[in-house]
């Protein structure tokens, strides 16, 4: 791993766990929010940055994790059972959605995840029975582990980053592995991956299964963080926010999913008093940034040594020249 | 069965609009490859510049004239010179990123410049109900259908009949053999946008009336218009019309007789079934992937 890409990590993660203890309920509500969508979108950069997949239909995972632990809590079963049975639902339902993405091609798969999302939140939304409609799940507690109880906003916010930092440090993992190659080969040139003898089928389908893991695991913490959940919560938009967070952070990046959350979930948060003028400024920034970054704030550096690569070589090119001439 | 027929045709006058959206978003995706995810919006922009126009006291005939070339302007020309060229040469994701960008700055831009509520919008019909053999009518449904088909007819007659229009369809078919020919390709994109602008335009002044303009009336639209445009065939024109009138008369029967809280499932179902079971649309050629 690049020395300056470790230091920046080491950088965050260092920050992420002195300064909540400076800030006030609003602040390690907002850091726990982040994490959370830090989670969220690790697992959408798997699906969309590294396996090249067009996923508009995340925040369905992210719901599905958050009802399902939140149904747990509310009939008395432990945020422990919860929590993995969320990420298994969610992996199997990724996996199913993941077979129309074998028959159908990019644009087409973007509407199909957009209709996916909407069915799944127009259930959200209409089943009262199951999911409380639109008046939602109130009152959701927070897990307990041995002794310590996870009640006080600090104390939460230490478990989200435990589990941030695991689950990133098992996508690093993951990413590294030849499964990681096998992703990206999938995305650059999936014929040609095919033609290599990669099994791009079980490998489409894995990247939406996983990415939807993470979304699963990330929607579960987060119902029990603000202990109130609606399926205003789980729409496209909110889908789209976070593709739009991938993108803006660099898909493709492992540490692009921390700078797009912190660009879609904090900066909003913080500047709520705006937030119509914020989201306009925001959707125009990401009109600008296509234009001149297509791949991303975190390509800067990439396009920064690129550009001096090849001043470099022009460079020589221009010496070599003179050489023959002389 | 008046009451089917009713919804029939009050679906059918929904439909319409839904097809001008989509026939507007089929034509750029035909001629220059661009997904416009901003075509809701597209709808919604030119809803309230009519709004504005009117406000300032202009008759709504003139209004609409203004907004029509308005449109061309800023959602043709500058759409195109600010946005999809740059960004062209990059491949379709830039693209739709950039639109999904464009409808939040746009939607935001209307709610936080303009104002959050519902602006209203004076009836382009008059107030009239036709009775035929039992079942009822409205003039602004039948107005509204027959508006918008007679819209989607003449750009399919422009687009077959005319040389203009053929030399568009060639470059939609093959930009380089068209450019070749001769053909001044970057002018015929253009007139794809300007034709998407009017389309849109023509879709505000047909939908506002009855649903008010609010700043995210673009989102259910925008979001039909795709469908219908997929479901119906997406290098289709013809498709765009039979895929939004499908969607206006099922979601009217679907409402009425399944559940209205699933309505704007409808779509999505059809979608659903269309891309598993014929995926280049109803209408749709299959077309070949160059590897």
């Amino acid at each position: 791993m690049k020395k300056l890409n470790l230091l920046f990590a080491l950088v965050v993660l260092a920050a992420l766990i002195i300064v909540p203890n400076f800030l006030k309920n609003y602040g390690i509500h907002m850091f726990t929010t982040w994490l959370v969508f830090i989670i969220a979108t690790m697992g959408l950069n798997l699906t969309v940055g590294y396996a090249g997949q067009k996923s508009l239909g995340h925040a369905a995972f992210f719901g599905i994790g958050a009802y399902t632990v939140a149904i747990f809590l509310k009939a008395g079963l432990s945020f422990w059972l919860g929590l993995p049975v969320a990420a298994l639902f969610c992996f199997v339902v990724g996996l199913a959605l993941g077979f129309p993405a074998l028959r159908v091609q990019t644009i087409y798969l973007a509407f199909a995840t957009l209709g996916f999302n909407t069915a799944l939140w127009l259930v959200m939304r209409n089943e009262e029975w199951l999911t409380g409609g639109t008046f939602g799940i109130n009152n959701i507690a927070r897990p307990s582990l041995g002794g310590i109880s996870f009640d006080g906003n600090l104390a939460y916010y230490y478990l989200v980053l435990t589990f941030t930092v695991v689950l990133a440090l098992l996508l690093w993992g993951l990413l590294r592995s030849p499964w990681g190659k096998a992703f990206t080969a999938l995305r650059d040139n999936a014929i040609r991956a095919e033609s290599l003898g990669i099994d791009t089928r079980s490998y489409t389908l894995l990247s939406f299964a996983i990415g939807a893991v993470y979304a699963g695991v990330a929607g579960g913490l987060y119902a029990s963080q603000v202990q109130f959940i609606d399926p205003a919560l789980f729409t496209v938009g909110a889908s789209i926010m976070m593709y739009l967070m991938v993108v803006v952070g660099g898909p493709g990046y492992f540490l692009g999913p921390v700078l797009g959350s912190a660009v879609g979930v904090v900066l909003p948060e913080w500047l709520r008093f705006a937030q119509a003028w914020y989201l306009f400024v925001f959707g125009a920034a990401v009109v600008v940034l296509m234009i001149w970054l297509p791949d991303g704030l975190l390509s800067i550096p990439d396009r920064i040594k690129a550009r001096r690569q090849s001043r470099e070589a022009s460079a020589a090119r221009a010496a070599a020249g003179q050489g023959v001439k002389a | 069965m008046t009451d089917f027929l009713q919804l029939f045709f009050s679906g059918l006058a929904t439909g319409s609009i839904y097809a001008l959206a989509a026939l507007g978003f089929t034509l750029l995706w035909q001629a220059s490859g661009t997904i416009n995810f901003a075509q809701g919006e597209f709808v919604m922009l030119p809803a309230f510049m009519m709004v504005m126009l009117l406000g300032s006291g202009l008759s709504l005939y003139f209004a609409f004239a203004l907004t029509i070339v308005l449109s061309v302007v800023i959602l043709g020309w500058l759409f195109k010179r600010g946005l999809v060229d740059p960004l062209f040469k990059y491949g379709m994701m830039p693209i739709v990123v950039a639109t999904i960008g464009l409808s939040i700055a746009m939607r935001n831009g209307v709610r936080a410049g303009y104002s959050a509520e519902p602006q209203p919008f004076p009836q382009v019909f008059p107030d009239v109900i036709f009775d035929v053999a039992g079942v009822t009518f409205s003039a602004g449904d039948v107005g509204t259908f027959v508006l918008a088909m007679v819209l989607v007819l003449v750009t399919q007659a422009f687009l077959n009949k005319t040389v203009t229009g053929r030399a568009m369809q060639a470059v939609a078919q093959n930009t380089e053999s068209a450019s070749v020919l001769g053909i001044n390709v970057p002018r015929m994109i253009f007139y794809t946008f300007a034709i998407n602008a009017i389309l849109a335009a023509a879709a505000a002044l047909l939908v506002t009336p009855t649903y008010l303009a609010k700043f995210d009336m673009g989102e259910g639209l925008g979001n039909k218009a795709f469908f219908a445009a997929i479901i119906g065939g997406f290098n289709n024109s013809r498709g765009a019309l039979l895929g939004g009138l499908l969607v206006g008369v099922c979601e009217n029967l679907a409402a009425a007789y399944i559940s209205p809280a699933y309505k704007d499932a409808v779509a999505l179902i059809i979608f659903m079934v269309v891309i598993l079971f014929k995926p280049q649309g109803l209408l749709g050629k299959k077309e070949e992937r160059k590897v």
